[in-house]
């Protein structure tokens, strides 16, 4: 197989492992206010206390394997996207600190600023996220060398921040269902009815967001014709999301976890099924688009890169595997914990 | 002011901001091994508290550390795009193998080293340590890699990039890029070894002197003091041997950087005219006079240490093309500091230890005190070193090799300047031009951002690293002077990981632990 659509696709893999398992944790901390006390919100922070900093990592490596792999790509969309990524960075920042610094002091408004920090950053990120996919599925102008030519305000049009608002919802409907999975009691309870809430919203979103796609971005269905086999996705999605009411309506939590997780896995290969071959799409000539050929490093530095990867994957997927495993079970707050 | 100015300053405030914890990271951690392994062996409850007071000042600097480091690798794409399309092969995979190797490791078994103390027997948790360390040396590894790489590049090749099969040209100008040919000689560049050496033995500096200057301050309270005197000593013994070592280290990569990027060292030495050269011990740089003002030098000296004799010439400034010259005064400052403070070191560990051995030192308050502060001195000198070889790297973002001569010395140009190496390019009209085989660090930065954007976020960089400066200071004053736990209340338990999650009963399927369906 061809060097550049496994690196497409190994890309695709760090991408949707990232939305996958910091999905959880960006939307415990969008649900944060949910918590009422100053233990519910200890509860809510420990569930993803010992596992959100190794669900970031996804995103460092998808940024470092974009850098080695589509320089050009990421140089494109790293600069272009200047301000929004500093945001995201400012936010990123935030999340980290807040869940450090949160429980170090034992004040009510110290605890209360960084509650509403972990909030709005996660948030904050998760917009941006959104944003980025959106403008990616959409096509940016570019010029002759491939340097993106707009302004900060053109990444903010109706499309892609319809996209924001999408993932913020897909990633509340994962968070709920991973916090009602660690949880006990009365928060456990109260989180019930927004397991159908976010799952309502995301819905409507969901919708919205693929009519607006079929009507409005014609490449992004071009993959789709010519190989129809694709809708295979859809279908697996559409059952992943319709699985969601069935299993939380049974009592399957655990199975409503896995239906979201299967949801944001196929939305993840929707997007690169939108994208390819392209990795940055310039709306102003096809011509000018990087793809995964013109982005690319050379063949030698794609093989050095997944020899790499397969030493290093099988020990990633190992311990996190043994490490998801030991923090298994409903949040217990110990004297360790945040 | 310019963009490249501008985004300059903004890598320089949020790496040295960055840099402030990592080495703690690395110095802390192999520490954490040290306690955990010792109380493995010895069961000494002391030990056990003491690893434990440990890893809560661990964690603080290590989360620290991921939140200021993730804006490292974004501002690769961010403002130095240009760079980034032209170092990404070579570049980007060290970056990559970092992450791959490194951060998933750190990041991971850090969960259990914080949380994991209730859920894992001791060896488990030992286990847990020595990854968690393994992955911050790693890290360090393949980060020094890649910036070894753009001061001594090697194992790469320039070409030209193809678009659509096509040599591509923009303008009528070939676009070029750096491509990797052989990895392990990008791995092994000739300044690697050298500097990650230094960078580890600045890093075990920085967590020994951390370490002691929170056990002084203890000792001089009188609080925790047999913790104290345990952590002082044991940190000491790994603080002098690194203090030693930095010199012998300090001087061969010196010696490195006088065979590889011989205009850097003339820069820290404000080397202006080539010939016999003095070391300089204090002065102030004159670039109008090309010398030094109020000079306090060993004649000979800097002959005498890259030659081992007093009169050989050394090149100066004056053997590059002006607009090849680094600037003079930071370097020069900057590497002055670094080394003071080394010697320093040096003469506050041994005389620490020769006290230790004498069975004086918990008594010799001032000493104690120098200590409570020295910690500074030990920040100061790791991001010097880094400004220093940062700074002289000027004017290129990536540094050209030298061509050398068959007998080694480096090969002139026509007007007697040291030469670069070139590549030859052709433009889209068939004309040949030639390129010097480096790339400048004002054409580096991206073409996409303008001066007011970088503006906007350095400020923010500036409030916000200003704000967790401040509550990282608070929050670690607090830590330390609720000091450790006494000792006791050890877990019987010795499981292995997997065991111990097994005891854990109710949990199904799922890896969120969900009681499943």
């Amino acid at each position: 197989m061809d060097l550049h659509v496994i690196w497409f696709g190994l890309l695709g893999a760090l991408l949707a492992g990232y939305a996958v398992l910091d999905g959880f944790d960006l939307g415990v901390g969008i649900l944060h206010p949910l918590a009422k006390t100053d233990e519910e919100r200890r509860i809510f922070v420990n569930a993803i206390g010992p596992l959100w900093d190794g669900n970031e990592v996804w995103l460092v490596t998808f940024g470092g394997a974009l850098f080695a792999m589509f320089p050009e790509a990421y140089a494109t969309v790293f600069s272009g996207f200047y301000l929004a990524f500093m945001l995201l960075l400012f936010g990123l920042i935030f999340r980290a600190v807040s869940l450090e610094f949160r429980g170090k002091i034992h004040s009510p408004r110290w605890r209360r600023f960084w509650d509403w920090s972990f909030f709005a950053s996660s948030t904050v990120a998760t917009v941006i996220f959104g944003v980025a996919v959106g403008n990616a599925i959409k096509g940016i102008p570019l010029d002759e060398r491939g340097v993106y030519t707009g302004g900060f305000f053109d990444l903010l049009q109706p499309y892609p921040v319809l996209i924001g608002l999408l993932a913020v919802a897909v990633f509340a409907m994962h968070g709920s269902m991973f916090l009602h999975l660690k949880t006990e009691g009365e928060v456990n309870e109260r989180l019930g009815p927004w397991l159908w809430h976010t799952w309502g919203v995301f819905l409507v979103l969901y919708l919205l967001a693929t009519m607006y796609t079929l009507i409005a971005i014609p490449r992004a269905t071009a993959n789709l014709e010519r190989a129809p086999w694709l809708a295979a996705v859809m279908v697996v999605n559409v059952i992943a999301i319709a699985n969601i009411p069935r299993a939380i309506f049974r009592g399957r939590y655990g199975q409503a976890f896995l239906s979201s997780t299967a949801t944001i896995v196929c939305m993840v290969l929707l997007f690169g099924m939108a994208l390819f071959p392209n990795l940055v799409t310039a709306s102003n000539d096809p011509a000018l688009s990087w793809t995964i050929v013109n982005a690319a490093s050379s063949e030698k530095t794609m093989k050095i890169g997944l020899l790499i990867v397969a030493i290093g994957m099988p020990f990633i997927l190992a311990y996190t595997s043994v490490i998801y495993w030991t923090f298994r079970g409903k949040v217990v707050l110990d004297e360790h914990a945040y | 002011m310019d963009v490249v100015l501008l985004s300059r300053l903004q890598f320089a405030l949020t790496v040295m901001f960055h840099y402030l914890f990592p080495p703690l990271t690395i110095g802390i951690g192999v520490v954490l091994v040290y306690l955990e392994g010792m109380y493995l062996r010895t069961r000494d409850p002391l030990y056990h508290s003491a690893a434990k007071f440990w890893t809560r000042i661990f964690a603080l600097n290590f989360a620290l550390g991921v939140a200021t480091g993730i804006v490292m690798e974004f501002e690769f794409g961010t403002n130095w795009a240009v760079y980034s399309r032209f170092v990404g092969d070579v570049f980007g995979s060290a970056l990559a193998a970092e992450g791959i190797f490194a951060f998933f490791l750190e990041s991971g078994f850090l969960a259990v080293l914080v949380f994991g103390w209730n859920r894992v027997g001791p060896k488990m948790h030992f286990f847990s340590t020595v990854m968690v360390s393994l992955g911050s040396i790693f890290s360090s590894v393949w980060i020094v890699v890649a910036n070894s790489w753009q001061q001594t590049p090697a194992g790469h090749h320039l070409v030209q990039m193809m678009r659509d099969g096509q040599p591509w040209f923009v303008n009528g100008e070939p676009v070029m890029r750096a491509e990797i040919l052989d990895f392990w000689s990008l791995v092994f560049n000739p300044s690697t070894v050298h500097r990650l050496v230094h960078v580890w033995i600045g890093s075990f500096i920085l967590g020994s002197f951390f370490i002691m200057s929170i056990s002084a301050w203890y000792l001089l309270k009188r609080r925790h003091e047999e913790f104290a005197k345990r952590s002082f000593a044991g940190a000491l013994t790994l603080g002098t041997v690194a203090s030693l070592a930095a010199i012998v280290s300090g001087h061969f990569q010196a010696m490195n950087v006088y065979d590889t990027q011989p205009a850097k060292l003339a820069a820290f030495e404000a080397h202006y005219e080539s010939g016999p050269g003095d070391l300089s011990l204090f002065g102030i740089p004159n670039d109008e006079t090309q010398s030094v003002d109020f000079n306090l030098a060993v004649p000979g000296g800097l002959s005498f240490l890259v030659h081992e004799s007093f009169d050989e010439p050394v090149l100066g400034l004056d053997a590059f093309r002006p607009d090849h010259r680094p600037p003079v005064a930071i370097p020069f400052f900057s590497y002055r500091v670094m080394i003071g403070l080394g010697t320093g070191f040096i003469v506050i560990t041994l005389l620490a230890s020769f006290l230790l051995w004498r069975g004086r030192l918990f008594d010799t308050r001032w000493l104690l005190w120098v200590f409570v502060f020295a910690v500074l001195g030990a920040v100061a000198a790791n991001q010097m070193g880094w400004v220093a070889a940062e700074v002289g790297r000027q004017p290129w973002i990536v540094h050209p090799p030298m061509v050398v001569d068959p007998d080694g010395a480096p090969a002139r140009d026509a007007d007697g300047f040291v030469l670069y190496q070139s590549v030859d390019a052709s433009l889209a009209d068939g004309t040949e031009r030639t390129m010097i085989a480096g790339l400048r660090t004002t054409d580096g930065v991206s073409e996409a951002v303008a001066a007011d954007q970088v503006l906007i976020s350095i400020i923010m960089f500036g409030l916000i690293y200003l704000l967790l400066f401040v509550l990282w200071l608070f929050v670690l004053d607090r830590k330390i002077k609720a000091g450790p736990e006494p000792p006791g209340d050890v877990p019987p338990t010795d499981r292995g990981l997997l065991e111990a999650a097994g005891a854990l009963a109710g949990s199904v399927d799922s890896l969120t632990g969900s009681k499943g369906a």
